[in-house]
């Protein structure tokens, strides 16, 4: 993993983004900026724009206006593999895998970026593929360790379980040594301990020197592990700080929990 | 790495097949879907590894053949300026070689343009590139001859020491010059494969978003295996003009695309050893049916194969074998205790 940047505070900065689809505006204007080194979570009810603004930042979706600066570095009109080749990778919300392969080959296969050998060195069998392709296996078998899927290498990934395959999707983004993260609703469909565990990877991930931005529904996980949270709410932010400061916001509750006055308890 | 024994041993088999089985007949029925195979091994890699469909293959095989005999025969024709275009006859290598370049030219021509249109639109422009070489072949008589195709195309030749410059006429070396390139191309298309960009096509064919995720450049793999493929099919061509020493624009034709996805899907697609037992069956069946039913209970036999593998083995007779050895084989190990994996 590399240090991230000294000079910029900011690992990811956001600034005035909008996503129109049509007539509907998913995204009005948002701005937040994500700290190198921290867990930031991004919460907010179905539909609020949460998915929509990973897709704009990882490249996959053109915003309507505004800009994603990561590192410094304007992303606007990069591809989806220019981003992840700056160290910005994705999870995807539905578990995402290369399902044919074992799941060995899909680190191997993620960890493309890691590779230089060309067409040529292919054909050629060249030395110099032997040493990489070595140094390749042996960082799969890392990532593998890292995640706790070792034990599982040689199995199709389509036929892993469903928290197996969701802690692939993880082994397959780290693979592509982010120093940004954004995983998108990891927890989802994970019973209660699997979360645990999950949150407990996640903070790993971090400690390696992997800044992250989560998308999560778990209202426990989200509030435990996040250093900063911020609230979509109808495509703008209602609310922003501390996991404390942000749970007794007003706004915030009459957003997921109506305006009713047990609201409040 | 049983696998590996028995194809060394297959090709050990091949290669000395001319040496105790004397019938030219067969010899030749061999070398011609030998050739077809190596066609269908470069199809393979597109349709199999990166599960696009080409069904304009027959033009990069046409255009591969073509290149070679025109260079081989050497050719005048004019482009409009004040004087024809000569071109002197080359080498034979020189001009297969020439065959491999510009097929492989016009694969990447067509892989940036039709990966920008992906899915049906690439097959349709795999289509129409196809037809609009047959036509071009047909009617730019002053350099194709048309439809009165060229002859006289020379056979390739090999130094051989001892022996000095030979041509490869007879039956035999032509099988074995088949032989020889259909493995070098084979070897070439499991290097790849094996390697960071094999798995780079795969990871596109199993899911694109995910790939892109990870930093796969999409359009810059497609195209690799685009010129990949469309080279080793113009090898294909150009074997095929040394070879049959003939070519007419019907190497464009649709039947002979046809053909090898046939191959390559009823042998199994995206494994290497698929286009090979799927090319042997369906480009020797016909033939060995020839002596035996009559033409219309040929193609029905040949149909209701087609049928029944498709049928029965849908991922192709290669992926249904390599199951079966798989499911075969801890069954005979676990009695054994403390034998296996």
């Amino acid at each position: 993993m590399s240090a991230p940047d000294a000079d910029s505070a900011a690992a990811l900065e956001v600034r005035d983004l909008a996503v129109h689809i049509g007539g509907l505006v998913a995204l009005a204007g948002i701005s937040f900026q994500v700290p190198v080194g921290a867990i930031v979570s991004l919460i907010g009810p179905n539909g609020a724009g949460k998915t929509t603004a990973f897709n704009v930042i990882t490249g996959f979706m053109q915003p309507t206006r505004g800009q994603v600066v990561f590192r410094g570095r304007d992303l606007a009109r990069l591809t989806p593999d220019r981003i992840a080749a700056l160290g910005l990778v994705r999870t995807f919300q539905r578990t995402s895998l290369f399902a044919g392969c074992s799941v060995f080959d899909n680190v191997l296969t993620a960890l493309h970026l890691r590779g230089r050998v060309g067409l040529l060195g292919a054909l050629l069998r060249l030395p110099s593929l032997r040493r990489e392709e070595a140094g390749l296996r042996a960082a799969t078998r890392e990532i593998l360790d890292f995640v706790g899927l070792a034990g599982r290498a040689d199995e199709t990934a389509g036929n892993l379980a469903y928290g197996e395959q969701r802690l692939l999707g993880l082994a397959i983004a780290l693979a592509a040594e982010p120093t940004l993260l954004l995983l998108d609703e990891p927890a989802a469909g994970l019973n209660p301990s699997e979360t645990e565990s999950f949150k407990q990877l996640v903070r790993r991930v971090r400690e390696r020197g992997t800044t992250v931005l989560l998308v999560e529904h778990d209202m426990q996980m989200v509030m435990s592990i996040s250093d900063e949270v911020l609230v979509l709410n109808q495509g703008s932010i209602i609310a922003a700080g501390p996991p404390a400061a942000v749970q007794r916001d007003a706004e915030v509750i009459r957003a997921y929990l109506g305006t009713g006055k047990r609201a409040a308890a | 790495m049983s696998g590996r024994i028995g194809g060394a041993l297959l090709l050990v088999a091949m290669a000395t097949l001319p040496l105790w089985m004397g019938d030219l007949y067969v010899l030749a029925i061999l070398t011609s879907t030998g050739i077809f195979i190596i066609a269908a091994i470069s199809l393979n890699l597109l349709l199999g590894f990166t599960g696009q469909l080409s069904l304009g293959h027959a033009a990069f095989f046409g255009i591969g053949a073509y290149t070679s005999a025109l260079l081989s025969l050497g050719f005048d024709v004019d482009i409009g300026l004040a004087d024809p275009v000569v071109v002197a006859p080359k080498p034979v290598w020189i001009a297969f070689l020439g065959a491999v370049v510009v097929s492989g030219l016009f694969g990447w021509l067509i892989g940036k343009l039709a990966f920008r249109v992906r899915g049906a639109y690439f097959v349709i422009v795999t289509i129409s590139f196809a037809e609009v070489m047959r036509m071009v072949a047909l009617n730019w008589v002053d350099l194709t001859e048309g439809p009165m195709a060229l002859n006289n195309i020379p056979p390739l030749s090999l130094w051989w020491p001892g022996r000095g410059v030979i041509t490869l006429a007879t039956k035999a070396q032509a099988y074995w010059l088949v032989l020889t390139v259909g493995a070098l191309c084979y070897l070439l298309v499991a290097s790849v494969v094996r390697s960071r960009i094999g798995r780079a096509l795969v990871a596109l064919r199993e899911n694109e978003p995910l790939a892109r995720s990870v930093g796969v450049r999409v359009t810059h793999y497609l195209v690799v295996a685009t010129v990949v493929s469309a080279a080793i099919a113009g090898a294909a061509g150009g074997l095929y003009a040394h070879c049959v020493r003939i070519v007419d624009p019907d190497v464009f034709l649709f039947i002979y695309t046809v053909t090898m996805v046939i191959m390559v899907v009823s042998g199994g697609k995206g494994t290497l050893a698929g286009p090979v037992v799927g090319g042997l069956i369906f480009g020797l069946l016909p033939q060995a049916l020839r002596g035996t039913a009559p033409p219309e209970v040929q193609w029905i036999v040949y149909g209701i194969g087609i049928i029944l593998i498709v049928f029965f083995l849908p991922r192709g007779i290669v992926p249904a074998f390599a199951g079966l050895a798989r499911l075969r084989m801890p069954r005979a190990l676990r009695p054994s205790a403390g034998v296996g994996s």
